[in-house]
C-alpha cells in the first residue's frame, strides 16, 4: 500500500499498513458480537429443551389425555391440565373482548381532535405509565380494592343471570371475573399504544378523501380510517392476547387457584401461569414434570399467537 | 367515448333527485349527527375508563403505602407472621442486587447482539434467525423463564450445590431483559445515518473503531432509554423470581443464597391473612412504584434529549 | 340568490349567476398568514382555474371552499365564503353538508382501502342515493374515463390500480355523489397526456351541470378547460414570517393569457416567472 503513493509525507504515518493486531481486533469483535447474538437463539432453544425434557415423564404417563382431564391429584399422582388450559383461554379471550373496544376506542379518542392536544398527550402518557406498573402491585390492588368494589356488581350479575351456568355461583372473593378485569387493565396499554400508532400512520389524504365525499367524523373513522389501520391493530391485539395468556402475578393473586372445573365466571378458577406460580416451588417428583408439561403447552400457545401476530401484520398490511 | 356520452348527458340532472339534499344548516337531530355525537361520547367514555385504573392504582398506592412510609421500613427486617412492625430493608437490597446481576448479564449481551444485528448481519439468514428468535423470546411469558432457570440452575444445583439463589433470580430476569435490550440497540443503531459510518471509513478507521467510537456513541440516547426501561421492568418482575431467588427473612447472604426482593415480598405478604404484612406489602408497592415511575420519567427525559 | 352578494363585480359573467363568492378572505396556519384579502366571484356552471407559483396559497384557498381546512389544526379563516346565499363559515353551517354539495378531488390520488366498486358506492350511499348503484358506478367510472380499465376488476382493491387510474377513480368518486361544485387540486399532475385529455373532456361535459374549480400548474390546461382564470402570487411582507399569498388578477381566461392587466401576470403566463 505504501509504495503506491510514495511521496515524502508518508514517512510520518507509520501505520499506513494495518497492523495484524488491528485486523485481529476487527475480526475478534465481529466474532464476539456474533457469539453473543447467537446466545438469543441458544437461550430460546435451551428454554424449549429444558421444558420439554422436564415434561417427558408426564408426557409418557398422561399423554394427550393431560389436555382434557381435570384431575390434579398429587396424592394419587394423577394430573390433567384441563382446568388450567380452559382458564387460560377463557380469561385471556374474555379479557381481550373487553379490552379491544376500550383500547381501540381510547386510541381513536386520542388521535382525533375532540379535545385539546395537551389533554390527549396526557391521556396517552397515563396509559403508557399504566403499562409500567408491576403486575404484583396490580394484584395487590385487585385483592384489596378492586375485588371488594366490584363484588356488588358481580352479585347483581349473579342475581340477574344466575340461571345460566356462567354466572351460577355466588361471588365470594377471588374468582375468574376479577382476574379477567385485572387482565383487561394489563393489556389495555398494549392495545391502546399499538392502535394509536397504527391510526397515526393512516395518511391524512385518506381522511380528506372521506370527508370530501361528505362523511361525518365517525363515518370516516369506521369506513376508511379503521380499515386502513386494521392489520396493525389486529397484530397488536394478538400480541396482547399472548401477553394475557402468559400473565402470571396479578392473575394468580386474584383468580382463586381452584383445581376444580367450574363453568361459572364468578367461581374461582386457574390458569397455567398461576398454577406454575403456585405449585412449582413446592412440587417434586412427577408433579414437577406435570407442571413442566403445562408450561410447554403455555409456551406453544403464546408462540402460536405471537407468530400469527407477526404474520397478520405482514400479510394484511396495505401499502401506501 | 361515444357511448359514454350517451350515458352521461341529460339524465345526470334527473339523478340529483335520487340524492338526499338538505339545507346547509347544522341539524343536530339528524341521525348522522346524533350517531356522531354518540360515538364521540363513547370514545371519550372509553378513554376515561382506560385512565381510571391508573389513577385508582396510583391513588391507593400513594395513600395506602405512602402513609406507612418511615425510616424503619428501610432499615429493618420483615416481621415474623403475626408480629407487628418491621420493614423490608433486606428486600430493597435484594431487588437492587438481583436487578444488578440481570443488568450485568443482559446489557453486554444485548448490546453486542444488537450491534451484530444492525452492523454485521445485513439480510443474512442467520441475522433473520436471530431476529426471529429475539421476537419469540420477547413473547415468552415471564413465568416460563422462571421455570427454565429452575430446571437449568435451581434443580441441578450447579452453583456450589446451592439451589435457590440471587444468582438464579438474576439470570431469570436477564432472560426477560435480553430481547428488549437487543431490540432497542438494534433500532437505535439503525437510526444512525450511514454517512457517519462512511465518513469514519473514509478517514481509514477500522470497522471496530467505527462501531465502538462513532456509531455506538451516536446511538447512546435511544439505547440508554431502552436499557433504563428494561431495568425498570425487570425490577418489578415477580414471576421469574418466586422459585429462583425465592425469599428470605434475613439480610442477603451473598449471591448464591436465597434472597428477598420487593416484588416477591409484596406477593407473599399480600396473600397473608395478617394486617402488618398487608401493610408492608402496600408500603413496598409504594417504594417500587415510585422507583419504576422515576425510571420511566428518566427514560422519557432521555429520549427527549435526543430529539433536540 | 345573488341578491345577498352585494359587492363590486370583478367580471361580468355571461349567465351573470354567481355560485361562490369570497369576501375579503384571509387564511392563516397558526400565526403564519398564508393568503390575504381575497375577493373572488366564481360563476355558476363554468370552469374556473387557479394558477400561480408554488406556495402562493392556491390549495389553501381551494380547500377553504368546502371547509376542508377544518382538518388542519390551527388553520383559521377570516372573511366570508358565500355559497347558496349563506356564509359557509357561519357557526350554524354543517361542514359535512357543505362537502356533500361541494365535492373535491385531491392532488395525490387517495382511493379508500376498499374495492373499486365500493370506492364509488360508498360516497353515493352516505349521500342517500336511492337509484341503481351498479348503473351509477358504471356511469361515474365512464365519466372519469377509467371504466375500460376497471370494468373487469370492480371487486378488486382500489389500491391495486396505477397512480393515474387511482386518480381517475377518485374523480369518479367525486362525480358519483353529484355535488353542485367540484374542486380539483391539480387533478392531472399524476396522469399521462391521454388520460389528461380524457379528464379535460369530462370537465367540459360536467360543466353543463356543475361548477368546477381547478388548480393547475399547466398553462395549456387552463387555456383548454377554464372559462375564468384567477392568478395568485406570493410576496414577502414586512413583519411576516415567509411569503403571504394574494390574488393578483381574475378575469376571463382569454384576457388573462392574452391581455393581462398586471405585469406579473404577463410574466407568469408567458413563462418568464416562477
Ligand atoms: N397544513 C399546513 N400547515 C402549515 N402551513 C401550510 C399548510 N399547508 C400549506 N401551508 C403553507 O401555506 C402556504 C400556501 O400553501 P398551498 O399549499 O396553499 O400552496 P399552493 O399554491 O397550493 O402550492 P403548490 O402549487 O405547490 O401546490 C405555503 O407557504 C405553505 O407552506
Ligand atoms: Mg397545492
Amino acid at each position: 500500500m505504501t509504495s503506491i503513493h510514495g511521496h515524502s509525507g508518508d514517512a510520518q504515518f507509520t501505520l499506513r499498513r494495518r497492523p495484524t493486531s488491528e485486523k485481529l481486533l476487527d475480526l475478534g469483535f465481529r466474532q464476539l458480537t456474533l457469539a453473543l447474538a447467537s446466545l438469543v437463539a441458544i437461550v430460546l432453544l435451551a428454554i424449549l429443551l429444558t421444558v420439554f425434557q422436564g415434561s417427558r415423564e408426564a408426557m409418557a404417563s398422561f399423554g394427550l389425555q393431560f389436555l382434557v382431564t381435570s384431575a390434579w391429584d398429587p396424592v394419587n399422582e394423577q394430573y390433567g391440565a384441563f382446568v388450567a388450559i380452559y382458564g387460560t383461554l377463557v380469561s385471556s379471550i374474555l379479557a381481550l373482548a373487553i379490552a379491544v373496544p376500550l383500547g381501540v376506542g381510547t386510541a381513536i379518542f386520542i388521535t382525533e381532535d375532540l379535545i385539546p392536544a395537551r389533554l390527549r398527550e396526557l391521556i396517552g402518557l397515563m396509559v403508557e405509565l399504566l403499562a409500567a406498573i408491576p403486575s404484583v402491585v396490580l394484584g395487590l390492588w385487585a385483592i384489596f380494592v378492586m375485588e371488594p368494589a366490584i363484588r356488588p356488581a358481580l352479585e347483581l350479575l349473579h342475581r340477574l343471570l344466575g340461571w345460566t351456568p356462567f354466572f351460577a355461583s355466588t361471588p365470594q372473593g377471588p374468582g375468574m371475573a376479577p382476574a379477567i378485569l385485572i387482565l383487561v387493565v394489563m393489556v389495555l396499554p398494549i392495545i391502546t399504544a399499538i392502535s394509536r400508532d397504527a391510526l397515526n400512520q393512516v395518511p391524512i389524504e385518506l381522511r380528506q378523501g372521506a370527508y370530501g365525499v361528505g362523511t361525518t367524523r365517525w363515518g370516516a373513522i369506521f369506513a376508511v380510517i379503521l380499515p386502513a389501520a386494521i392489520s396493525s391493530i389486529i397484530g397488536g391485539v394478538m400480541l396482547a392476547l399472548g401477553r394475557a395468556m402468559g400473565e402470571t402475578m396479578a392473575v394468580t393473586m386474584i383468580i382463586g387457584n381452584s383445581l376444580n372445573f367450574d363453568l361459572s365466571l364468578l367461581a374461582p378458577g386457574n390458569t397455567i401461569a398461576s398454577m406454575l406460580a403456585n405449585q412449582f416451588g413446592e412440587a417434586d417428583g412427577i408433579q414437577v414434570s406435570a407442571l413442566m408439561y403445562a408450561a410447554l403447552i403455555l409456551m406453544l400457545l403464546t408462540f402460536t399467537v405471537n407468530v400469527l401476530a407477526q404474520w397478520v401484520v405482514r400479510r394484511l398490511s396495505l401499502k401506501y | 367515448m361515444t357511448h359514454s356520452k350517451s350515458i352521461s348527458g341529460s339524465d345526470t340532472t334527473t339523478d340529483t333527485t335520487l340524492f338526499d339534499r338538505r339545507p346547509l344548516n347544522f341539524d343536530p337531530r339528524l341521525r348522522r349527527n346524533r350517531l356522531n355525537d354518540l360515538f364521540s361520547f363513547i370514545s371519550g367514555l372509553f378513554a376515561t375508563l382506560a385512565v381510571l385504573p391508573l389513577v385508582l392504582v396510583l391513588v391507593y398506592v400513594l395513600v395506602q403505602g405512602g402513609r406507612l412510609i418511615s425510616l424503619r421500613l428501610f432499615t429493618q427486617l420483615p416481621p415474623a407472621p403475626g408480629l407487628e412492625g418491621g420493614g423490608f430493608g433486606n428486600a430493597m437490597l435484594g431487588t437492587v442486587l438481583v436487578t444488578l446481576i440481570a443488568a450485568l448479564i443482559a446489557i453486554p449481551v444485548g448490546v453486542a447482539g444488537g450491534i451484530y444485528l444492525s452492523e454485521y448481519a445485513g439480510k443474512s439468514w442467520f441475522g433473520q434467525l436471530v431476529s426471529f428468535a429475539n421476537d419469540v423470546l420477547a413473547g415468552v411469558p415471564s413465568i416460563i423463564s422462571g421455570v427454565f432457570v429452575y430446571g437449568l440452575i435451581v434443580a441441578s444445583r450447579v452453583f456450589f450445590g446451592q439451589s435457590y439463589s440471587a444468582m438464579a433470580g438474576g439470570i431469570a430476569l436477564s432472560v426477560l431483559m435480553l430481547p428488549t435490550v437487543i431490540k432497542t440497540t438494534n433500532e437505535g443503531l439503525k437510526l444512525v445515518p450511514n454517512e457517519l459510518r462512511l465518513g469514519a471509513y473514509g478517514v481509514g478507521a477500522s470497522r471496530y473503531v467505527t462501531i465502538t467510537q462513532v456509531v455506538l456513541p451516536a446511538a447512546l440516547t435511544p439505547i440508554s432509554t431502552g436499557v433504563v426501561l428494561a431495568i425498570a421492568r425487570a425490577a418489578g418482575e415477580t414471576a421469574p423470581l418466586i422459585f429462583t431467588a425465592l425469599f428470605s427473612a434475613f439480610w442477603p447472604e451473598g449471591i448464591f443464597n436465597p434472597i428477598a426482593t420487593m416484588s416477591v415480598l409484596i406477593f407473599n405478604f399480600a396473600i397473608m391473612p395478617y394486617e402488618a404484612q398487608n401493610e408492608l406489602a402496600w408500603a413496598a408497592s409504594f417504594v417500587l412504584v415510585m422507583m419504576i415511575l422515576a425510571a420511566n420519567l428518566l427514560a422519557r427525559w432521555l429520549s427527549r434529549l435526543s430529539k433536540i | 340568490m345573488n341578491t345577498t352578494l352585494s359587492q363590486q363585480s370583478t367580471v361580468s359573467t355571461s349567465r351573470n349567476e354567481i355560485c361562490m363568492s369570497l369576501q375579503n378572505v384571509s387564511i392563516s396556519y397558526g400565526k403564519f398568514e398564508a393568503v390575504r384579502n381575497v375577493f373572488l366571484d366564481i360563476p355558476d356552471g363554468r370552469v374556473t382555474a387557479f394558477i400561480g407559483p408554488s406556495g402562493c396559497g392556491k390549495s389553501t384557498v381551494l380547500r377553504a371552499l368546502n371547509r376542508m381546512n377544518d382538518l388542519i389544526p390551527g388553520c383559521h379563516l377570516k372573511g366570508q365564503v358565500l355559497f347558496d346565499g349563506q356564509d359557509l363559515y357561519h357557526p350554524r353551517i354543517d361542514p359535512v353538508e357543505v362537502r356533500r354539495r361541494i365535492g373535491m378531488v385531491f392532488q395525490k390520488p387517495n382511493p379508500f382501502p376498499k374495492t373499486i366498486y365500493e370506492n364509488i358506492a360508498f360516497g353515493a350511499r352516505i349521500n342517500g342515493y336511492r337509484g341503481d348503484m351498479d348503473e351509477l358506478v358504471e356511469r361515474s367510472l365512464r365519466k372519469a374515463a377509467v371504466w375500460d380499465e376497471c370494468k373487469d376488476k370492480l371487486q378488486q382493491s382500489g389500491l391495486a390500480l396505477s397512480g393515474g387510474q387511482q386518480q381517475r377513480l377518485c374523480i369518479a368518486r367525486a362525480i358519483a355523489t353529484e355535488p353542485e361544485v367540484i374542486l380539483m387540486d391539480e387533478p392531472c399532475s399524476a396522469l399521462d397526456p391521454i388520460s389528461t385529455l380524457k379528464i379535460e373532456e369530462t370537465m367540459h361535459e360536467l360543466k353543463r351541470n356543475y361548477t368546477i374549480i381547478i388548480v393547475t400548474h399547466n398553462m395549456q390546461q387552463a387555456v383548454r378547460v377554464a372559462d375564468m382564470t384567477a392568478f395568485f402570487n406570493a410576496e414577502a411582507v414586512d413583519g411576516g414570517s415567509g411569503k403571504v399569498g394574494y390574488l393578483v388578477e381574475y378575469s376571463e381566461t382569454e384576457e388573462i393569457f392574452n391581455a393581462p392587466a398586471q405585469q406579473s401576470t404577463q410574466d407568469y403566463v408567458s413563462g418568464r416567472f416562477g
